[in-house]
């Protein structure tokens, strides 16, 4: 029993490896004190302090921002509303329909939401266009974990609550809500992650007035992969970890994958 | 004094009959329960009276007035569901309370209502416990007091004893009783357990395919039930095959193919060539050993098959000459002596003529 365990053991040690190294190395140079990428010259803070004074990577970060954060305030409403409707009607083309922007390539997402702003509703591209994009693809992720949270309860909970006195409505602000708070939860967290470091729906919905995070880093290392971007990189990075992170703590189906 | 009368309910769903146009009365303060194996439409029914559910046709009234379209939270009716549906977010004292909230009872009463209920059900140590720290029992307990907290009209109990062991199962129907006695708030039981429904109730329905069968007092349906399905249903029983071949006023004659001829009382709506079955209980049944002289005129030789020693009781399946298999219950009741035949034996098998029924299909 030994042998395989230390087999399986070190398939797993190279697949994490393979999945982090690029990830570490973007942090170590983040902290090197030369501009080039090449070799290790000595510890420093400069490029975070550098980062900080760019003007427009900071206006950058704030639109993407207030795009992650009403993308997915609109996300969670709509994606849990989708996952009750999902889990209440038992119709098959619901949860098909509700999850298939998730499976679909980003780049066919990208051209049909770019041609439906531009010919159907003909308005200007800017954060508005983002935001709906990327409310759009989140809100299947939200209906899937909130649906899977409905899925693993017992029914006779909310007729229970009905049968004891409350209205439909008092039944779901009483114990629906509550019960499946968690996977709300979840689902905003993965919605924010989704939204803050996405690049292709967000390139082909932006427009070309404001800068947004992602598109201003691919914009940097057109000229070359300077510290800076690692410092960003590494910012970025670590709010994406703390995010799923923070996701997985408040719904456990996401690692249990129940 | 009618509290709850059910007219001609009929629920389908789509080609399946759940429940056949069902007529029942319930009376207040009585225990009254509906057994019968699953599909046979008592959760349907029970779903119906809770608001759950609406009939396709027919109507639902409590004291005299229409409920039948009335939503669950309207009626004074509560459920102590089969999984007990404890809210899983609330403690067991919140749990108790959601009633009188619904009911926007004054928050002052409310602690106090609910602290004297949790004592009652012994409880008051794990008032502040969530659902999921709690054994199957005690949450049993908060389910039946969360039920009866704001004093319905009516409490349902869907299969309430179901997850718990066969010990803990025995000590609760006692409770069960007691507590229903002492709130005098009419309970309707839903089992497919027929020694539940008879230990506990005050009335039976044994329900089949959607209808009710029989409903009677549970010593009634036990010793006379009316029909194939409640006699095999309730309990063991012996089944004969049996054809009526001669009829008087006062007596007739039955073929029975394993045992010969019989006479019993005549009984209402029997005619001349009915087929019917007869059936005896297996603890009416006596077995002796051949050398014994008889006294009844219903004496058949027989040879011990195979034997079930449960403790109390043994169970001897015995063949008679012609084939035909009965099931004996003796009581193992002399102390020492843990059974009184091997397989092998021959033996006499007797009844007397009061424990042989006959039940026309």
């Amino acid at each position: 029993m030994k042998h395989p365990n230390f087999v399986l053991w070190l398939m797993a040690i190279l697949v994490y490896a393979f999945l982090y190294i690029p990830l570490i190395v973007v942090v170590v140079y983040s902290f090197n004190d030369s501009r080039l990428n090449a070799e290790w010259v000595g510890f420093t803070l400069d490029w975070y302090g550098k980062l900080f004074r760019n003007e427009e990577m900071l206006i950058a970060a704030r639109n993407s921002l207030i795009i992650a954060v009403s993308a997915s305030v609109l996300a969670t409403t709509l994606g849990t509303m989708a996952g009750l409707a999902i889990h209440r009607y038992r119709l098959k083309v619901l949860p098909i329909l509700a999850f298939t922007p998730v499976a679909m390539p980003e780049i066919l997402l990208g051209v049909s939401l770019l041609l439906f702003f531009l010919q159907v509703l003909n308005m200007t591209l800017g954060l508005v266009s983002v935001i709906i994009a990327h409310t759009t693809f989140s809100i299947g992720f939200v209906a899937i974990v909130v649906r899977a949270r409905l899925q693993g309860m017992d029914e006779s909970i909310f007729e229970a609550a009905r049968d004891l006195g409350a209205t439909p409505w008092q039944t779901f602000r009483l114990v629906t809500l509550p019960l499946i708070m968690p996977a709300i939860i979840a689902g905003a967290l993965m919605s924010f992650t989704l939204s803050i470091d996405d690049f292709v729906i967000t390139f082909f919905t932006k427009g070309v007035g404001e800068p947004i995070l992602p598109i201003q880093i691919y914009t940097m290392i057109k000229i070359a992969v300077t510290p800076e971007v690692n410092a960003v990189s590494t910012l970025l990075m670590l709010l994406t970890l703390a995010l799923v992170m923070l996701a997985t703590r408040f719904d456990k189906t996401i690692l249990h994958g129940r | 004094m009618s509290l709850l009368e059910l007219r001609n309910l009929t629920r389908r769903f789509d080609d399946f009959v759940a429940v056949d146009d069902i007529s029942l009365t319930i009376v207040k303060g009585e225990f009254f329960t509906l057994l019968g194996p699953s599909g046979c439409g008592k959760t349907t029914l029970l779903r119906m009276i809770a608001g759950f559910d609406t009939p396709d046709s027919g109507q639902i009234l409590l004291d005299g007035n229409d409920i039948t379209q009335l939503a669950p939270e309207k009626r004074p009716i509560h459920t102590v569901f089969q999984s007990y549906a404890l809210f899983p977010h609330m403690t067991v004292a919140q749990n108790i309370a959601f009633p009188l909230q619904m009911a926007r009872v004054a928050p002052a009463e409310i602690t106090g209502r609910v602290s004297r209920a949790i004592e009652e059900v012994r409880l008051s140590a794990f008032a502040q416990r969530y659902p999921h720290e709690l054994s199957g029992g005690q949450k049993q307990r908060v389910a039946l007091a969360r039920g009866l907290i704001n004093r319905p009209r009516l409490l349902l109990l869907d299969e309430p004893l179901g997850a718990l062991d066969a010990k803990l199962r025995e000590d609760l129907q006692r409770e069960l009783i007691n507590l229903q006695k002492e709130v005098g708030i009419t309970f309707i039981f839903v089992t497919h357990s027929q020694d539940e429904a008879l230990a506990l109730s005050q009335r039976v329905a044994v329900m089949n395919k959607g209808r009710v069968e029989q409903l009677d007092e549970p010593s009634i349906i036990y010793s006379r039930p009316a029909s194939r399905f409640v006699a095999d249903f309730i309990g063991k029983i012996n089944l004969l095959d049996a054809q009526v071949t001669q009829l008087t006023e006062a007596s007739m004659k039955l073929q029975v193919a394993s045992l010969g001829m019989i006479t019993l009382p005549a009984i209402k709506g029997v005619a001349m060539g009915d087929r019917g079955v007869i059936a005896i209980r297996p603890e009416q049944i006596s077995v002796r050993n051949t050398t014994e002289p008889l006294e009844t005129i219903y004496s058949f030789a027989g040879k011990v098959l195979d034997f079930l020693y449960v403790g109390d009781v043994t169970t001897y399946v015995i063949e008679l000459t012609n084939g035909a298999r009965m099931e004996a219950l003796l009581a193992n009741a002399t102390p020492g002596v843990a059974r009184f035949f091997e397989v092998g034996d021959t033996v006499t098998v007797t009844w007397p003529e009061a424990a042989v029924q006959f039940m026309k299909d």
